[in-house]
């Protein structure tokens, strides 16, 4: 698993609310303090990855977060602009704002086009060496297959053309397992890990691209051994309960309801470990499965960030 | 003194869920995704039939096989199917009115429309064979959002139900939903679409268009563009129904008789979406009639006075732990009970401040409105029409139906805070106040004290 951060381009997933950005927002983090130059780029620009870092904007051309990390969003027009720039070298810089709304209007409609801009770019980045290691805060399970396949569909789709030109080597970085990888984030719970076992089949199908590792979010800590389980029913029982009131000089109804939530917390848990072996031995035991904690102190932010970022060292 | 005031403020939430079905005949849930959307939908429309009666039909777009098999459906088509009666019975219950479900089928509903609105049939079958023609449905416009709001116009149109709950794609943003009708219409208006079919049309090359065609021609090379300007020449022929069509499914959403139902969970990220989407509903003087909080923590866990208790079980892990071994059937020795107490006190604490959290969520989003309910935590999954009952029911705010949730009283609070109320010199206000701030206590005991037995 050490080899995660040696690949050059990975791409974090999963479905909406599992912790995609935190995990994205960590893993650059880690592959900084590493020493590794990172760039840390959000495909959707809602702005979570700069929640994330409490960084303010995250521009196309990129921010400085930490020493090594740097952290960006996407912008496809941007990202057009800098295309014609560079590789197709068309001379109409001036006008390139109306160009780039028509690109977007046929972007709406032909497949792929918008993606190509995304991918182009991501993989721009690790061809021309900018960075060790890019980390993308990709689109969620509905979307991300369209994106991690546009370099194939555009080449069936665009026949001629400086685009049908440029797939090939974004392909050869697509395909290569030690270059380009997918982390799958989800969290222990039924929605989350049905759409995670879904795309890690589609990945297999349907794109060039690998899937580097798993990883399970928001894991609970197992409240009780085996034999502290058996004391904690024997002492939920209602007669257990008042006399433990009665020794405290506290209300039954008080204590019964930290049994209770002690309760909720066992069953909250348990439904999630039942996901997860779900989602195990749906993967297959060759792609690794990474824990990452639930963590009760603070949800977000740069301290939640660096928390994570350690607990993640701690798994690989 | 509990007794008295639990009932009574469950039923008024009862009475001001039964005034707004009673009032809307459309009820829209959106919200961030993966926060229960869909199983909330089903819940009120299966409650509403249940409890308030008529004819009610749920309308997802979420194939998952789950929720036809909570209703007791072999699978969920694009036209409606009735919810069998026995499916009720089942869970206990003598529905007042008929539940039907639906299902948007995205690509189904888009030959409809073409057929419906392409000139003649020869035409719709060009459209319809055109290979870009898929592509487009999925995506553009914010396709599948506008094809639910089309489906819902369409059923409502139908006039054969008495409430329409419709349950609304994960949007990459939440906001597109609320504007893709808008967004169809603007499409077909779009000086860029005139644009880039005029030279195919005509022949001829606009001058104004130049610059954009030698760019274009050489990135994406002219077949693509050639296709898709034959694409869009089809396309277009339908503009006038497409535009008609979109704006009457907007009138739709802006009619008295439709209400927005937002689902949202109280974790930070989902929480603030909710929150942008609360205040884009007020901006486009959309009608936010229910704010549904799902997998909220009891509210025990917030409750100061039971914090106590937890850490006061782990301070005094060792003193209590010896006692309490010696009467226990296992024979385990004092350490090991001593060492539960103390994990309980920590999950507690743990647990407490997510709580905590989520309660002052809820205070910020419950501001905006005065009719909104917390879910609890479901153990295991919901897999038939009781479990979607036991949702409603918490919903409408019955405690003692709702086992492991926490329905009114987190709200009231949040309403009504008692410190406010206390703060008022008026003499028995307080009264008042104490009496809600005691019957939360032994209520949600009561309440979470179920939890167990689930």
């Amino acid at each position: 698993m050490t080899d995660l951060l040696r690949r050059r381009l990975l791409f974090v997933t999963g479905k909406g609310g599992v912790g995609k950005t935190t995990v994205a927002a960590a893993l650059g983090l880690l592959a900084s303090q590493q020493g590794l130059r990172t760039l840390v780029c959000e495909v959707e620009p809602k702005g979570d990855l700069s929640f994330a870092y409490e960084c303010g904007t995250t521009p196309f051309h990129g921010r400085d977060v930490a020493a090594n990390l740097k952290a960006m969003s996407m912008d496809t027009e941007a990202s057009l602009r800098e295309y014609l720039h560079h590789v197709a070298k068309v001379p109409v810089l001036g006008r390139i704002s109306p160009v780039a709304r028509a690109f977007d209007f046929i972007a709406t409609a032909a497949p792929g086009i918008r993606e190509i801009l995304t991918m182009g770019k991501l993989c721009f980045e690790v061809r021309e060496k900018h960075y060790d290691l890019v980390v993308v805060d990709a689109s969620a399970t509905g979307n991300v297959v369209g994106q991690l396949a546009a370099p194939t569909g555009i080449n069936e789709l665009v026949r001629v053309g400086v685009v049908r030109s440029q797939t090939e080597w974004m392909l050869e970085i697509l395909r290569d397992p030690s270059v380009t990888g997918v982390v799958l984030v989800t969290t222990p719970e039924e929605m989350p890990v049905s759409e995670a076992i879904d795309l890690a089949g589609r990945l297999a199908e349907e794109t060039p691209v690998h899937l580097a590792c798993v990883i399970a979010n928001r894991v609970l800590p197992e409240l009780f051994g085996r034999a502290e389980e058996q004391v904690f029913d024997e002492l939920s029982t209602s007669s257990e309960i008042d006399a433990l009131a009665r020794q405290l000089g506290a209300p039954p109804n008080d204590v019964a309801a930290v049994f209770a939530a002690a309760r909720l917390a066992v069953t909250i848990r348990r439904d999630g470990s039942a996901h997860l072996e779900r989602l195990r031995s749906a993967v297959g035991a060759e792609t690794p499965l990474l824990y990452l904690p639930y963590l009760f102190a603070r949800a977000h932010g740069m301290r939640a960030i660096r928390q994570v970022a350690q607990s993640l060292g701690e798994e690989l | 003194m509990a007794p008295a005031s639990g009932p009574q403020r469950s039923s008024e939430r009862e009475r001001q869920i039964e005034q707004l079905l009673a009032a809307k005949e459309v009820v829209v849930a959106c919200g961030p995704g993966g926060v229960g959307k869909t199983t909330s939908a089903a819940a009120l429309a299966a409650t509403a039939a249940a409890r308030v009666g008529g004819r009610v039909l749920v309308v997802t777009v979420d194939p998952a096989r789950r929720l036809a098999d909570a209703l007791g459906l072999a699978g969920l088509g694009n036209s409606a199917t009735r919810v069998p009666d026995e499916a009720f019975r089942d869970a206990g219950v003598q529905p007042k009115g008929e539940l039907y479900a639906a299902m948007v089928d995205m690509s189904e509903s888009w030959d409809a429309l073409v057929k419906r609105h392409a000139p003649d049939a020869k035409t719709a079958g060009q459209i319809l064979a055109n290979p870009l023609y898929q592509n487009i449905t999925g995506r553009f416009a914010q396709g599948h959002d506008y094809i639910a709001m089309e489906r819902l116009y369409e059923l409502h149109e139908e006039g054969s139900y008495d409430l329409l709950v419709v349950d609304t794609p994960p949007s990459r943003n939440a906001l597109d939903l609320l504007d893709a009708p808008s967004h169809m219409a603007d499409f077909f208006s779009s000086r860029l679409l005139r644009w880039l079919t005029v030279p195919y049309r005509s022949r001829l090359v606009n001058l104004a268009s130049r610059p954009f065609y030698q760019v274009a021609d050489r990135v994406l090379g002219s077949q693509l563009l050639q296709d898709l300007a034959d694409f869009f020449i089809l396309f277009q022929t339908m503009r006038d129904g497409f535009v008609a069509r979109a704006e009457a499914v907007n009138r739709l959403l802006r009619d008295v008789r439709t209400t927005f139902m937002l689902v949202t969970t109280l974790e930070a990220v989902p929480a603030r979406e909710a929150q942008e989407m609360t205040q884009a509903l007020v901006d486009r003087r959309l009608h936010l009639g229910l704010l549904v909080c799902n997998k909220v923590l009891p509210p025990a866990l917030s409750d100061p006075a039971v914090a106590k208790v937890a850490d006061r079980l782990g301070s005094g892990a060792e003193e209590l732990g010896g006692p309490l071994a010696a009467k226990l059937k296992g024979g385990e020795p004092p350490e090991v009970v001593a060492a539960v107490l103390g994990e309980l006190a920590q999950s507690f604490s743990n647990f407490r401040l997510v709580a905590n959290r989520e309660a002052e969520l809820l205070r910020e989003l419950a501001a905006v409105h005065d009719l909104s309910a917390t879910v609890g935590y479901q153990a295991g999954n919901i897999t038939d029409l009781a479990g979607l009952l036991r949702i409603g029911a918490a919903i409408w705010g019955d405690a003692e139906e709702a086992e492991a949730t926490t329905p009114a009283r987190r709200t009231r609070r949040t309403r009504a805070p008692s410190g406010r109320a206390r703060a008022k010199p008026a003499a028995d206000t307080t009264d008042n106040t104490d009496n809600t701030d005691n019957t939360d206590n032994t209520d949600n005991t009561d309440n979470t004290d179920n939890t167990k037995e689930t």
